[in-house]
């Protein structure tokens, strides 16, 4: 007995020593025990700590490629084939980080379409929506420079068609896809310097952005998927009642949301790691050849909408324009909204059925960026971009008239 | 104390230091912006090249790398080089318009010798390499095909001169690079100066 009061002892002890030091227990109390978050979170509420996790995984399996990769064209695939095959576990690891990318996105862009849902992006989130706009531009700058670094047919075909974008622009175009390449194609010196900002530069940006993304969070507090403000109703001890701890209520909850994550995650890295060649292109399983392009280019699925608006529009640089446009767009979304409701539990038909189409219209453009075009291909693209656009550009309108149902005083809540 | 502090004084310092700084903070930017321009001996690997055609028969066309472009050197026939009028109100830009040859390849068959075409297999859209496609009037590409290129990426068409159609992604002709022939047989890519 003795001995144990004496270790609990010893361990206060040095809590406290740290605590007079670093704000050890106040950052733990202001970020997991002491934050409060609703009590009706369902399973959308899970993306964002499962976009956490993939951060995570992504930076330890990168970390681990680095050591057997090398970043040049003369190596570069054949040092991908050698972590492959030679490199005890190697495949495992590169599987994890392969799959991981898609993955990253497949969280990613079901945690966006929750804040679309409830509403999570309005006022006083909209700092909060804009750093996570930001995590998705620089996740999707890491994901395309990743791409390169295979050196095979598709990562090179993606980086040419990709950098080429840029030569759309009047004037300085052309330097400036030669300053990005750092030569007159895309070679050796491209590949180094996209190691460079895949492995350095842009996680360094994106843990910054994440860390803010947090801080703003616990800031305003969580949204939920009534759309109500559980601050406003506070206990007599300051604590919202409709709010609970979010260690150990949501990190009990979010454990088990992320077992079944692992699960199907493990699942396609054991046994569909291609998936089809959705996930790692057919293309790519061939080296990079400069005077050779593939049959048919496309990115991988996780930038295919944006491609299919791109090869909609008939002229290079309207292309390039609206493709930029559909993703600016989505930062002014806080400011487009109008409704004085939150979620969509009380909003009317005129939210629920274009953020229908809008959703509808995103994954049409998913798949149709996929596809060789045709003509009735890229009509239905044109129509997809249209939809998309519409959506937005209609949204102050409608979010205006649009009638609402009363949202409640508290959080709905069904045990 | 604080009565006697000169706050416009304060302030033309504060703003005076933080713009030293930031003129500071761009000159030091430019070494590192620099760097990525393509380096000596990128710009040493870029240098003009040498192509051979002396065995080049009319209809073949061969491929020369160059900057880690495929440049191609098509000998023209005399039924090919009697196509590109035929073909003119199909296309984009049939007189050459746009600054995409240099001055002596501004001409119908946008070269300096009428049979012998030096364009840049590049794609003017996204940059993927063109497929040759001289059969005449295949069924994917039309009865009025005359022979061309076909861009497999995005469905670009272009006649045997590099011009593009209408109603293709690609908005210009093929690039001419600058060239001069050596002699009959030898063409110089990436280099035209001596000659007009």
């Amino acid at each position: 007995m003795s001995t144990s009061n004496n270790e609990q002892g010893a361990a206060k002890r040095l809590l406290d020593w740290v605590d007079a030091r670093f704000p050890l227990t106040k950052m733990i109390n202001e970020h997991a025990a002491q934050y409060y978050a609703p009590k009706n979170f369902n399973f959308w509420y899970l993306f964002g700590v499962l976009s956490l996790v993939v951060l995570v995984i992504q930076l330890l399996t990168g970390i681990f490629l680095t050591m057997n990769y090398k970043p040049s064209a003369a190596d570069a695939f054949a040092s991908v084939e050698y972590i492959m095959r030679d490199v005890q576990w190697g495949w495992l690891i590169r599987y994890i980080h392969s799959t991981g990318a898609s993955a990253f996105f497949i969280v990613v862009y079901l945690h966006m379409f929750r804040a679309l849902l409830y509403g999570s992006f309005k006022p006083p989130r909209e700092l909060l929506w804009i750093f996570g706009m930001l995590i998705y531009l620089v996740l999707m700058g890491e994901a395309f420079m990743g791409y390169l670094l295979p050196w095979g047919q598709m990562s090179y075909w993606g980086a040419q068609v990709i950098t080429s974008l840029f030569g759309a622009i009047p004037v300085i175009g052309d330097s400036l896809v030669e300053w990005i390449r750092g030569d007159f194609y895309i070679s050796d010196i491209t590949l180094n310097r996209f190691f460079a900002l895949h492995v350095i530069a842009l996680p360094l940006v994106l843990i910054f952005l994440v860390v803010a993304h947090i801080l703003a969070l616990h800031e305003v507090g969580s949204n939920n998927p009534d759309g109500v403000e559980i601050k406003n109703t506070k206990g007599p001890d300051g604590i919202p009642l409709d709010g609970i701890a979010f260690h150990p209520y949501y990190s009990v909850k979010d454990t088990v949301g992320l077992a079944v994550f692992l699960m199907l995650f493990c699942a396609v890295v054991f046994f569909a790691p291609e998936m089809g060649g959705y996930f790692l292109e057919h293309a790519n399983f061939e080296p990079a050849n400069a005077m050779k392009t593939p049959e048919h280019i496309a990115p991988v699925w996780y930038f295919t909408p944006f491609y299919a608006i791109l090869r909609a529009v008939p002229d290079k640089l309207g292309g390039v324009i609206l493709m930029g446009a559909a993703i600016i767009v989505l930062f002014l979304l806080p400011w487009l909204d109008r409704s004085p409701v939150r979620s969509i539990r009380y909003r009317g038909w005129l939210y629920k059925l274009p953020l229908g189409l809008f959703t509808a219209a995103f994954v049409m453009l998913g798949y149709l960026g996929m596809q060789a075009p045709t003509p009735t291909y890229t009509n239905l693209a044109r129509l997809g971009t249209v939809i998309y656009f519409a959506f937005f550009l209609l949204l102050p309108w409608l979010s205006k008239v649009d009638k609402t149902k009363p949202v409640p005083e508290r959080v709905t809540y069904h045990a | 104390m604080s009565e006697g502090v000169d706050k416009s004084r304060r302030h033309f310092l504060t703003v005076a230091t933080t713009v030293t700084g930031a003129v500071g903070a761009g000159f030091a930017a430019v070494p590192f912006l620099s760097s990525w321009k393509p380096s000596a001996r990128a710009q040493a690997l870029g240098a003009p090249v040498e192509a051979d055609i002396s065995k080049l028969q009319p209809g073949e066309m061969i491929r020369v790398g160059w900057r880690g472009q495929p440049i191609w050197i098509l000998r023209r026939t005399e039924a090919m080089l009697k196509s590109l009028p035929e073909v003119g109100s199909f296309l984009r830009d049939p007189d050459s318009e746009q600054p995409q040859q240099p001055a002596y390849a501004t001409n119908e068959s946008r070269s300096r010798k009428p049979e012998i075409l030096v364009v840049v297999g590049i794609c003017t859209h996204l940059g993927c390499v063109p497929a040759e496609r001289f059969d005449l009037a295949p069924a994917d590409l039309g009865p009025d095909w005359k022979g061309g290129f076909y861009c497999p990426c995005h469905g670009s068409k272009f006649d045997l001169a590099g011009r593009v159609y209408k109603g293709v992604p690609a908005p210009l002709n093929l690039s001419v690079p600058r060239h001069r022939f050596l002699s009959d047989s030898l063409i110089l890519i990436g280099d035209d100066t001596g000659v007009a």
